[in-house]
């Protein structure tokens, strides 16, 4: 009887709606839309769910903090402070972390969460680069992706800054002098930030602003076409049976994804409310408000910023050049400026050079298995080596002091890792993807190895091989080893030089580059080749040619 | 990938195909909740039980909030942030575990197969909807009008200077960088010890000590609102040495920027600008704690290792006439970072 009555209101709910909106085509088209399933497509719903969750928690902390740089005498909590001169952005952010309650709980959450939510992306961001997520069509979305990447760097710098304390102050004064460092109008941009000179007193509230209204909001719009575009496209899936760029092989957000990634939500916010309830994040009442005097060592910045800060720790003084009267300090603009512009030029471009060199114009739904792009693969793991040496001597100070070593030394010891480092990561991570896939090859061709020693007649002792299942041999010769790009002779027929001959040649050189070293997969002829000749796995290849047929037979 | 029609056939020796069949999904394996009544009870409790320690998690974070007012110490606002987050916790652990496992557990595990289509839209679409634009531009006779486009674009193109002219004027103050040449000292102003601003008497600076210093201005200055930025010019480290250890200082021929072994320099790095405060008795290096940058004091603070390349700024001091170090004159060079114009 319930149910009827239930069942009527929400017919009449849906009806009324759809007269109005004409949402029966959305439930329709989306209701039921397939999913593929992965745990390594959470990493971007963490990513999501974090900037929930800082849009939530930065809600809460809004309330109660005063972007203002007005001098005031703090009263109250903590003692230590109680009395002091300080600006009302640092009083509040007191005042929010001991007398409201729950207050110093979603200060931490909201910090926790930003930490995370960087975390995600860049793991995203691993995850879409090295299964070639990125390529048609969805160049665009990595894109959007790689903005948002910076959007992140920007809303956790910005955010960062406000509660005006001693080390964040100390972290835009550093943003000041990188600043000032750029050729020609340097000075005028930090007027241009500042207000004035530094610190001056509109910093603060203009951070604010940009940290909850203008970067949040942008984040907001390019999250929307990000995820737009994944509705778009589909999601790609991960190679395996039945699996093909002409289909998505999951299951239906309705109901399954509705639990699963509306659970999922829960989840990475519990997770963050336990890391905010447990693990004690930017005391800045033990440093302080802001005072240009003071500074303590081994301060370090938010993780996603420790490459910017190493990047400027390496960089010898040497570079600074005055030239006609004029200061060029290249000891600050390259590290702080060009290195992080390449890191991000690379991330920008790198979906159309190898759409370039691979002259590949078809739509890619099915992921690569890193291993079968052993350049892409190398050149991922070289650029995450350049970015995790840059981090490291972000902290070169802790590592002197936690292992007793001279800070000279291991300034020295990044600087040269940083140009041997990403080369040699490259080298080897090719070479391990080229041995994977000639691995591949060989289970294809030959089986897993069962440990299985039989002896014949004769006296030979062989080891049995036992053949791969139709699925997991599926899964070891699915790929294509793209080749090197052919291009026609300079001149054409009649000896005339071809326009554009250059380029091609250029381009052809760095296709060389990335598919000269490839490993084909086995074909069908191959396997039945082994077979035939195969001695030693004789006895399991009689074993297999029954399984084999009757898998041919599905 | 592709999606090949070859079949695979290896009871031929030799066969020449290319490439290997999709062998099409794996065989569907059913889970227990799926045939076992049992098993499908026990999952449908696990579910409940993980919803009510969702319920657990809140009201324990209720009356956390009740039981455990902040005193306004560090230790009592820790507990209750403890309690309050761990009930919260609770809270949406319990609520997404429980939705995570229903689907796991109760809901089809059945995957299903949706065909994809290709982004192009088809030739026929893309034929009407560029008639469609040319239509559009014929009616509005953007092409033929060429005074018309250029006055439009024009109008566009200005506009936003109405925005941006006001904003600009304004954002930057009074746009005067030459402040960056100034700072609070000037000639006969007395040396003060930071943060309290008492004066410093010569007599007080033992070798070796170092002392964190500000210009002696009035208790209201340093209390004022504009304090902070001069102070983040003005801060000065000063540091007696040994006389027979000083290489060099900064003084030009016939002064002396020093008093019997004190040195006074911009506290201010002149890499980006971080204060740069520990200093080594032993080497007379001073480092900057953010990006290491070492000056060595005995040596007119010049760089002995790291990203700086200038050596810090002296301050030019001598005595008064009753024993307190005074500066002789401002800097005689800007301060800090450096900048395109600096030498300008």
């Amino acid at each position: 009887m319930t149910t009827t009555t239930t069942e009527r209101a929400a017919a009449g709910a849906a009806d009324y709606l759809d007269q109005r909106t004409g949402i029966g085509h959305a439930v329709k088209e989306f209701a039921r839309k397939t999913f593929p399933d992965h745990w390594s497509f959470l990493l971007g719903e963490i990513a999501l769910y974090s900037f929930v969750v800082l849009i939530l928690s930065g809600f809460f902390l809004t309330m109660f903090f005063v972007p203002s740089m007005a001098l005031v005498t703090h009263h109250g909590a903590p003692n230590t402070m109680d009395g002091v001169l300080m600006s009302e952005a640092f009083s509040s952010t007191l005042h929010t972390s001991f007398e409201v309650r729950g207050g110093l709980l979603m200060r931490q959450i909201h910090h926790w969460a930003a930490l995370l939510f960087m975390a995600a992306i860049v793991t995203h961001m691993m995850r879409v680069f090295f299964t070639g997520a990125f390529r048609k069509p969805r160049e665009l979305n990595w894109l959007v992706g790689t903005l948002l990447l910076i959007l992140g760097l920007g809303a956790g710098f910005t955010g960062y800054s406000l509660p005006d304390d001693v080390l964040s102050g100390n972290g835009l004064r550093i943003t000041d002098g990188v600043v000032k460092s750029i050729p020609i109008i340097g000075s005028y941009m930090s007027y241009f930030i500042f207000g004035g000179e530094f610190p001056g007193d509109d910093i603060i509230p203009r951070l604010f602003t940009l940290h909850i209204l203008v970067v949040p909001g942008i984040i907001l719009a390019l999250v929307g076409v990000h995820l737009l575009m994944v509705v778009l496209h589909k999601h790609t899936q991960y190679p395996g049976g039945g699996r093909t760029d002409k289909n998505v092989v999951g299951f239906p957000l309705f109901p399954v994804y509705v639990a699963k990634a509306g659970g999922f939500f829960f989840v990475v916010f519990g997770v963050i409310a336990l890391m905010g309830a447990t693990m004690a994040i930017n005391n800045v009442w033990n440093y302080g408000p802001f005072d240009p005097s003071p500074v303590s060592a081994g301060a370090q910045p938010d993780w996603y910023m420790l490459f910017l800060e190493g990047s400027l720790r390496l960089m010898p003084g040497q570079t600074e050049y005055v030239i006609g009267g004029f200061t060029l300090s290249l000891n600050i603009l390259i590290p702080a400026v060009i290195i992080p512009g390449l890191l991000f030029t690379f991330l920008f471009v790198y979906p159309f050079i190898e759409a370039a060199v691979t002259k590949d114009k078809n739509e890619h739904h099915v992921l690569d298995r890193p291993r079968n792009v052993p350049v892409r693969t190398g050149l991922g793991v070289a650029f995450l080596t350049a970015f995790i040496i840059l981090a490291l001597a972000g902290s070169n100070d802790l590592i002197a002091t936690h292992f007793s070593l001279s800070i000279n030394s291991i300034t020295w010891a990044f600087r040269i890792l940083f140009f041997v480092g990403p080369w040699f990561a490259f080298w080897v991570t090719k070479r391990i993807c080229l041995g994977l896939q000639r691995k591949d090859r060989e289970l294809v061709l030959h089986g897993h190895e069962t440990g299985r020693i039989v002896r014949f007649a004769n006296g030979e002792y062989i080891e049995v091989h036992r053949p791969l299942d139709e699925q997991e041999r599926w899964l070891r010769v699915n790929y294509t080893a793209h080749r090197p790009l052919e291009i026609e002779p300079a001149t054409d027929s009649r000896g005339v030089r071809r326009k554009g001959y250059k380029n091609e040649r250029r381009l052809a050189r760095l296709s060389r580059f990335f598919y000269e070293d490839r490993v084909e997969p086995v074909t069908p002829a191959e396997l039945a080749a082994a077979h035939a000749h195969g001695d030693h796995d004789e006895l399991g290849s009689s074993e297999s040619h029954g399984e084999i047929t009757s898998g041919t037979q599905h | 990938m592709s999606d090949n029609q070859h079949s695979t056939d290896l009871t031929t020796p030799g066969a020449s195909q290319e490439v290997f069949a999709d062998p099409g999904m794996p065989e569907h394996k059913h889970r227990r909740a799926d045939h076992e009544p049992a098993a499908d009870k026990r999952a449908e409790l696990q579910v409940v039980v993980l919803f009510v320690i969702s319920i657990l998690g809140t009201i324990g974070s209720l009356i956390a909030y009740f039981a455990f007012r902040p005193d306004g110490t560090t230790d009592g606002t820790r507990f209750s942030t403890l309690t309050l987050g761990l009930g919260m916790a609770f809270a949406l652990l319990g609520i997404g575990l429980a939705a995570v496992h229903w689907a796991k557990t109760l809901m089809s595990d059945t995957e299903v197969s949706e065909e994809r289509h290709a982004q192009r839209s088809p030739d026929e679409v893309r034929e009407v909807a560029v008639q469609k634009l040319q239509d559009g531009v014929k009616d509005s006779g953007i092409g033929r009008r060429g005074v018309l486009k250029g006055a439009a674009l024009s109008a566009l193109a200005l506009f936003p200077l109405t925005i941006a002219v006001p904003l600009v004027s304004s954002v930057g103050n009074d746009w005067n960088v030459g402040k960056f040449r100034h700072t609070r000292w000037e000639k006969g102003m007395r040396l003060a010890t930071d943060p309290t601003g008492r004066p410093i008497k010569a007599a007080d600076v033992t070798i070796g000590s170092v002392f964190h210093v500000i210009p002696d201005v009035s208790e209201e200055e340093r209390t004022s609102h504009e304090w902070i930025t001069e102070k983040a010019k003005a801060v000065v480290l000063l540091i007696r040495l040994d006389p027979r250890d000083i290489e060099s200082d900064q003084s030009p021929k016939g002064q002396t920027w020093s008093h019997e072994g004190i040195v006074a320099f911009s506290k201010i790095c002149t890499h980006v600008g971080c204060p740069v405060a520990l200093y080594e008795q032993q080497t007379h290096h001073l480092l900057c704690p953010c990006h290491q940058s070492t000056f060595d004091v005995a040596n007119g603070a010049k760089v002995v290792f790291g990203p700086a390349h200038r050596p810090l700024p002296q301050l030019p001091i001598t005595v008064d006439d009753e024993g307190y170090l005074v500066a002789q004159d401002d800097f005689d060079q800007p301060v800090g970072p450096s900048y395109w114009e600096r030498l300008k």
